[in-house]
Parts: structure tokens; C-alpha cells; sequence
């Protein structure tokens, strides 16, 4: 594994051996993924052999200590090669950035860390729950405290890669008598958690994700409830991260069919050297868009390292509304430029069997839209902007 | 003349859709531990800009400020002085 090899490795160097777990494994990997719908075991075994389930985890816990910009960048790589692959990346990563930001030095969390970092277990979040019409923020089920211990049972509408992970982190009220948007976040794992699927995946994108409903039954220790309200580690660091990542994924993606589009109109422009080709006008139109994209993330994850070095102060309004403007830019986008590169590959990118296809890429990105809904993320930041000054 | 909290505790009574009511709650007890979301708090602070005729600055749009009603109070003092 990396984080033990002799020297530290450097940034450039962890990053090269992301890309070369995306073409030799991920890539290749990624038609039957997504042809079965199954979970894309070899993709999170390899990125979990080099380490990188531990990529946010601080060097002392044996992490391998990358910044939030690293871990972008390699959500974008992978995003190339596979969406769904990526996706559970992310999911995964979003998950160690709450316990990262928000519970080192906390015994129980500290060993979880470690754990990650060191046996690269795998984090899924269970916020979704049925009845309360897709709000994260309110939740029907509660901690059911008795002394030192707890028991907790979830209807989760959604728990992606609920079959293959090994740690799950569950909102839910704090405590019986809580009111429904008092939520804390907190951490389950086998034996205490039994989880029973209600349901199947087979979705038109995403289809390695195996997004499917679970009965979550989980009990434990006290000293396994996030120490933080999840109203706080949600607008300080889920949401920011999630947005943040995801776009970094979708960019991926977006950048993966433009490349099938740019080595289109290289070829065309060479058979007929002197004439632009068709397609090129296209494809520069597209790569501008690619370009905003990279832009919105780079300096999405400027302002939320700030807002991480500045723990005392909470975060401004106009951060919630830049973060969740990445999230719906970038989903609307991403949609935009693989069907530009549709557009230019023709009916080389409709279909199925050429290097041109863009069927899986095209189908992934339609869900970047619906991945909390940007019709529900629009009309927050609606609001926000009915009291908001200076964004 | 009805003094700032009495008015702060109507206007969350009103738009704050709290799980409890508002008279069983201590002028620090936490709001968003009595179910204030940020939905709601958005119509609690314009409500207040229109009742005290202000405008909350940038600053003061934080979850801090709508921790609890002592924690609008003291906003309200800030920008209005005491009363």
C-alpha cells in the first residue's frame, strides 16, 4: 500500500497512481458496471489497496493527508473512466470529511480514523428516510438512548452501496422527545448494524451505485453520536463537500466525453487539413463550458478552506448560496457538454459499439440534476436571497 | 409599550413553526433544539426587519444569531441600540 511505502508520497505522485487505477482498472471496468448494475468492486478494491479510502485522513492516523483540492482532482479522474466508480469514491469521501472536520480527538472516532486509514473501510451515509419528502434536514427516526447505549431504526430511502459498506453514518433526532429537524449524525458498523434491503436498483445512470432502500437497525455506544449538531457539520462541512466533490466527479464525466469529441475532430481535421472541421465549433463552445466548471469548483474549494481555518466563525449566507450554485451549475453543465460531444462524435457517440459511444456518460450525467433535486436547492437559495446583503 | 423580546417571541411564535410552544421555551434555550429550520428562520428574520423596519447585516445572518431569542435580542440592540 502507498501510505507505506518509504518516502511520503507527493501529490503529483498519489495523483498519478489515481490515474493509473482509472485507465488499467476503473476504465475497463466500467461497461459491465454499468451493464449489470452491480457495485464496482474492482474499482474500490484497487483505490482501497493504494490507500485512497483513507485520502482525507490526517497523516498521524496514518492517512494519507490530502487536501480537499487533491481529493477534487481525483473524483475528476476517476469521473473520466467511470461515473458510478467515482460516485461511490466521493460518497465515501463526504463521509470521512465529516468525521475528519468534525471529531478528531474523540476516542471512539479517533480508532474509526485509524481504521480507515489503515484497513480502508468503506462509509456510506443513510440521511435520505422515507416520510419526509426528500428533506435531509428533518428526520422521523431518533436515537433511542438507555443509559450508555443507544438503538436507532431507520427506514432509509436510500443508502448507496449499502451491500458492500462496512461503516454507515445515520441522521437522525437527537433523542425521542426532539424535534424533527434536531438532528445528530452517528456512526454505525456490523455487528451493531443490520441493514435489510426493501427494494432494487435499475436506473437508467448510475447504475453501480445500487442505490437501493434499506430497514436500518443499528445499535451501540453513546460515544458513537458525532459530537457536533448535524445542523452545524452540515452547512460547515457535508454540504460544501458534497457539492464540492460531486462537481469534481461530474466534471469527470464532462471531461471524459469531450475527450471522445476532441479525438473525433483532430481525426476529421486531418483528413481534410485546411477546413475546420464541423464538429470544432462545438467542441470550443463545450470546452468553454468545461472551463467555467473548473473554475467554479477551484474556487468553491478556496472559499470552504477558508471557512474550515475559520472554526469560530459560522459560515456566511452567501457560502451556502455559492455552494449549492456549484452544485446546480455543474449539474446542468455537465448535461450540456456531453451532449455537445454527442453532437460533434454524431452517430459514432449514439452508438453502443464504437470508441465514440456516449450512451453510459450521457445517461450518469442526467442524474447530477436529481441528486438532491436542484429544484429544491434553487428555491433555498431563493429564500436565502430574500435576506441575503452581500453575496 | 411592548418591550423587544415579547415582540421577538410573537414573531417566532408566528413564523418560527416551532415543535413547541414558544412560552415554554427560555429566552436561551436553543430554537433550532426546538425544531427551527433554516426555512423558518429566513421568515422569522424578515419578519423582524419589517416589524423593526432594519436590515440585518451580512454579518449577523448566521446560525448564532438565530440560536436563541436572548441571541436576537442582542442583534436587535446592536443595530437599534437598547430599549
Amino acid at each position: 500500500m502507498l501510505h507505506h511505502a518509504l518516502h511520503t508520497p507527493s501529490v503529483a505522485e498519489l495523483l498519478e497512481a489515481v490515474d493509473k487505477i482509472a485507465r488499467e482498472v476503473v476504465g475497463p471496468a466500467a461497461a459491465s458496471v454499468d451493464a449489470e448494475s452491480r457495485f464496482p468492486s474492482e474499482s474500490i478494491g484497487a483505490l482501497r489497496d493504494g490507500g485512497f479510502l483513507g485520502a482525507l485522513v490526517p497523516a498521524q492516523y496514518g492517512g494519507l493527508g490530502c487536501s480537499y483540492a487533491d481529493v477534487a482532482m481525483m473524483c475528476t479522474i476517476l469521473g473520466r473512466h467511470c461515473g458510478s466508480s467515482a460516485m461511490v469514491f466521493a460518497m465515501h469521501q463526504i463521509q470521512v470529511a465529516c468525521l475528519v472536520e468534525h471529531c478528531q480527538g474523540v476516542p471512539h472516532f479517533d480508532t474509526v480514523l485509524r481504521e480507515i486509514a489503515l484497513d480502508g473501510r468503506l462509509l456510506a451515509s443513510a440521511t435520505t428516510e422515507l416520510g419526509v419528502g426528500g428533506d435531509v434536514r428533518s428526520s422521523i427516526c431518533a436515537v433511542e438512548r438507555d443509559g450508555d447505549r443507544f438503538r436507532l431504526e431507520k427506514n432509509a430511502s436510500v443508502i448507496s452501496y449499502g451491500d458492500y459498506v462496512d461503516d454507515v453514518l445515520v441522521t437522525a433526532r437527537k433523542d425521542g422527545d426532539a424535534a424533527a429537524s434536531d438532528q445528530v449524525l452517528v456512526h454505525v458498523q456490523r455487528p451493531g448494524l443490520e441493514l435489510t434491503s426493501n427494494g432494487t436498483w435499475d436506473a437508467f445512470g448510475m447504475r453501480g451505485t445500487c442505490s437501493i432502500g434499506y430497514l436500518l437497525i443499528a445499535t451501540g455506544d453513546v460515544a458513537q453520536i458525532v459530537p457536533v449538531p448535524y445542523s452545524e457539520l452540515s452547512e460547515r462541512t457535508m454540504l460544501p463537500v458534497t457539492h464540492i466533490l460531486w462537481s469534481s466527479l461530474w466534471l469527470g464525466i464532462a471531461d471524459g466525453a469531450l475527450d471522445k469529441a476532441r479525438i473525433y475532430v483532430r481525426a476529421a481535421a486531418r483528413k481534410n487539413a485546411g477546413t475546420v472541421p464541423l464538429g470544432a465549433r462545438h467542441l470550443a463552445v463545450a470546452q468553454a463550458k468545461l472551463e467555467a466548471m473548473r473554475g467554479n469548483i477551484e474556487s468553491a474549494i478556496t472559499e470552504f478552506d477558508a471557512v474550515r481555518r475559520e472554526q469560530e466563525e459560522s459560515p456566511s449566507l452567501g457560502f451556502a448560496i455559492r455552494m449549492n450554485d456549484l452544485k446546480v451549475t455543474a449539474s446542468t453543465l455537465v448535461v450540456e457538454i456531453v451532449q455537445t460531444a454527442l453532437l460533434i462524435c454524431g452517430i459514432a457517440g449514439f452508438r453502443n459499439d464504437t470508441p465514440f459511444s456516449l450512451g453510459r456518460e450521457l445517461r450518469d450525467a442526467h442524474s447530477a440534476a436529481l441528486m438532491v433535486h436542484n429544484d429544491r436547492i434553487t428555491e433555498h437559495n431563493a429564500s436565502l436571497l430574500c435576506i441575503a446583503k452581500d453575496v | 409599550m411592548t418591550d423587544r423580546a415579547t415582540i421577538i417571541r410573537g414573531i417566532v411564535a408566528e413564523h418560527g413553526k416551532l415543535a413547541v410552544d414558544v412560552a415554554t421555551i427560555a429566552d436561551a434555550d436553543s430554537l433550532y433544539g426546538a425544531g427551527l429550520t433554516s426555512h423558518a428562520s429566513v421568515n422569522v428574520m424578515l419578519a423582524l426587519e419589517d416589524e423593526f423596519d432594519v436590515e440585518f447585516p451580512e454579518r449577523l445572518l448566521k446560525r448564532a444569531t438565530f440560536e436563541s431569542i436572548l441571541n436576537l435580542r442582542g442583534a436587535l440592540d446592536a443595530l437599534l441600540g437598547a430599549d
